[in-house]
């Protein structure tokens, strides 16, 4: 018997290592990323097709859990889902049983009851789908859809796929993520994804007061003057002012921050003449990037809303998968034993 | 037995067989789809043979197979390219071997997929019996009975060879 391995980085993967849930990109390699951005490959061609469906998922349900609103996330998941063959079920849990005061675990308990194979989760607590694949529902196969601060990993994967598909390779890039790195999920799974591929620059551009603290420990630079920023740059991805999350004054005014941190097309002008731009919506035009830049012809913005449907075939199609071939193993284990008594 | 199958005289047949096929059935423009990967290099080396100008097509069938609920997703799939449009087209598809039948199976609701095509022939290089689905081919190089430890493999693509080895 092999012992089965333990920890938050391992939760999500079979014995063969192959995704079983997909929670965060902590403890996953290059390979297995790259496999994924390969996979993704496929199913952007299934997405060029006539019937832009594939059987893998036929006969499973896969139940969309949003405890936070999302408009883009939860219907990329959904399209995902049904070009997979799944059925779906969209559950906006803030107007449902939870109000009723029915508890987080009861209603998963009940949903894993209406044979639920997959649950794609986002939750404004980070470790929220983490919790549930370790201790509510673990045979159900888990996709982080985003949690708190914590991770994005299907948005990050996305823009990976994006990267790929215009730079080819990641050796050698200069990256740099711009804005409001400190309330966002999404730059955390992006500074890992980036370093796990092997480019060779994360920089994140942002003033002090939207940065975490011992940000470099992330892996990346620093840069607080964005002109300086830009230089060399072979990606830019802007990150939406997150004006719901802002507590407090870390900001001046709207105006300044553009005037600061802005993508205006005199900054593009400093970054390399083929960088592209990149958001990952919903974009807020004259306050993080000028209408002009995310409409132009440097911009890939719309790439990724396409790529975000491959990856999350990939992903929910080789999670799923994984779990299956998990109870198959068991069910051969079972077997093996009754040979040998 | 082990070691090299002379593939020569077995393409020879192929491409008799299709090329008397194509014949009976009237079609002069066939649409070749390989199978990744052996079929696709023979789908290669048949489209020389008949002198087609359109390209083939490859066909990865990791998202079709009946056994992803036992195994999980392959981890190598490649996207399926087919450079033409398959409805009412008679497509030829292309497997180096032919067994269980549920590759073939797969392939053809993938066909399917990309649109409704006029026909179907099935064109195998070499066909190891032991079938589990109501799939023939209608032109193939060999048949060919194995032993139980013996192994065949097509390698290619340039030279196209066919490996017996002993497990």
């Amino acid at each position: 018997m092999i012992a089965t391995a333990t920890g938050p980085h391992h939760l999500q993967l079979t014995r063969e290592g192959q995704l079983r849930h997909f929670l965060t990109l902590d403890g996953l390699g290059r390979e297995l990323l790259t496999d994924i951005l390969d996979t993704a490959d496929s199913f952007i061609e299934v997405g060029e097709r006539t019937i832009k469906k594939v059987p893998l998922l036929r006969g499973r349900t896969v139940v969309n859990l949003f405890f936070e609103s999302s408009t883009r996330t939860r219907s990329t998941f959904e399209l995902a889902a049904k070009r997979l063959s799944a059925d779906v079920l969209n559950l906006d849990i803030s107007t449902s049983a939870t109000s009723k005061g029915e508890s987080l675990a009861d209603t998963l308990y009940n949903l894993e009851a209406m044979a639920s194979d997959m649950f794609v989760v986002r939750h404004a607590q980070s470790g929220a789908p983490h919790f549930i694949a370790e201790s509510v529902t673990p045979k159900v196969a888990i996709i982080n859809a985003g949690d708190g601060r914590h991770a994005h990993p299907t948005q990050a994967m996305l823009d990976m796929l994006t990267i790929r598909q215009h730079k080819k390779t990641f050796a050698g890039l200069k990256v740099a993520i711009v804005g409001d790195v400190l309330h966002s999920r999404v730059a955390r799974s992006q500074i890992r994804a980036l370093n796990e591929l092997g480019v060779a620059e994360v920089r994140v551009i942002a003033p002090g007061t939207l940065l975490p603290r011992d940000v470099e420990a992330l892996g990346c630079t620093v840069e607080y003057d964005m002109m300086r920023g830009m230089k060399d740059l072979d990606v830019v991805i802007m990150l939406r002012l997150q004006k719901e999350r802002m507590e407090g004054a870390l900001l001046p005014s709207e105006g300044e921050f553009y005037r600061l941190y802005g993508l205006d097309r005199a900054k593009l002008a400093l970054a390399k003449p083929d960088c592209i731009v990149m958001h990952p919506g919903p974009i807020n035009r004259g306050v993080e990037i000028e209408s002009a830049v995310a409409d132009g012809p440097q911009s890939v913005i719309l790439n990724q809303v396409t790529n975000g449907i491959a990856i999350r075939m990939a992903v929910m199609s080789m999670a799923m998968g994984g779990q299956l071939a998990e109870r198959q193993q068991a069910l051969n284990d079972i077997a093996k034993q009754e040979v040998r008594s | 037995m082990n070691g090299q199958l002379d593939i020569e005289p077995l393409l020879d047949k192929m491409e008799a067989g299709l090329r008397q096929l194509l014949q009976e059935r009237g079609v002069s423009s066939p649409a070749l789809i390989g199978i990744r990967t052996g079929g696709v290099w023979l789908a290669a080396e048949l489209a020389r043979r008949l002198q087609l100008q359109e390209p083939f097509g490859e066909l990865d069938i990791s998202f079709y197979r009946d056994d992803f609920s036992r195994i999980g997703l392959n981890p190598k799939v490649k996207p399926s390219s087919l450079p033409f449009d398959t409805a009412d087209r008679d497509v030829v598809l292309i497997d180096d071997v032919i067994m269980s039948g549920r590759t073939i199976r797969a392939a053809m609701n993938e066909i399917f997929d990309y649109g409704r095509p006029a026909s179907i022939i099935l064109a195998t290089l070499i066909d190891l019996g032991a079938r589990e689905l109501p799939v023939q081919p209608d032109v193939r190089g060999l048949a060919l009975r194995l032993e139980t430890s013996q192994r065949i493999k097509l390698r290619g693509p340039d030279p196209l060879r066919i490996e017996l080895e002993q497990a």
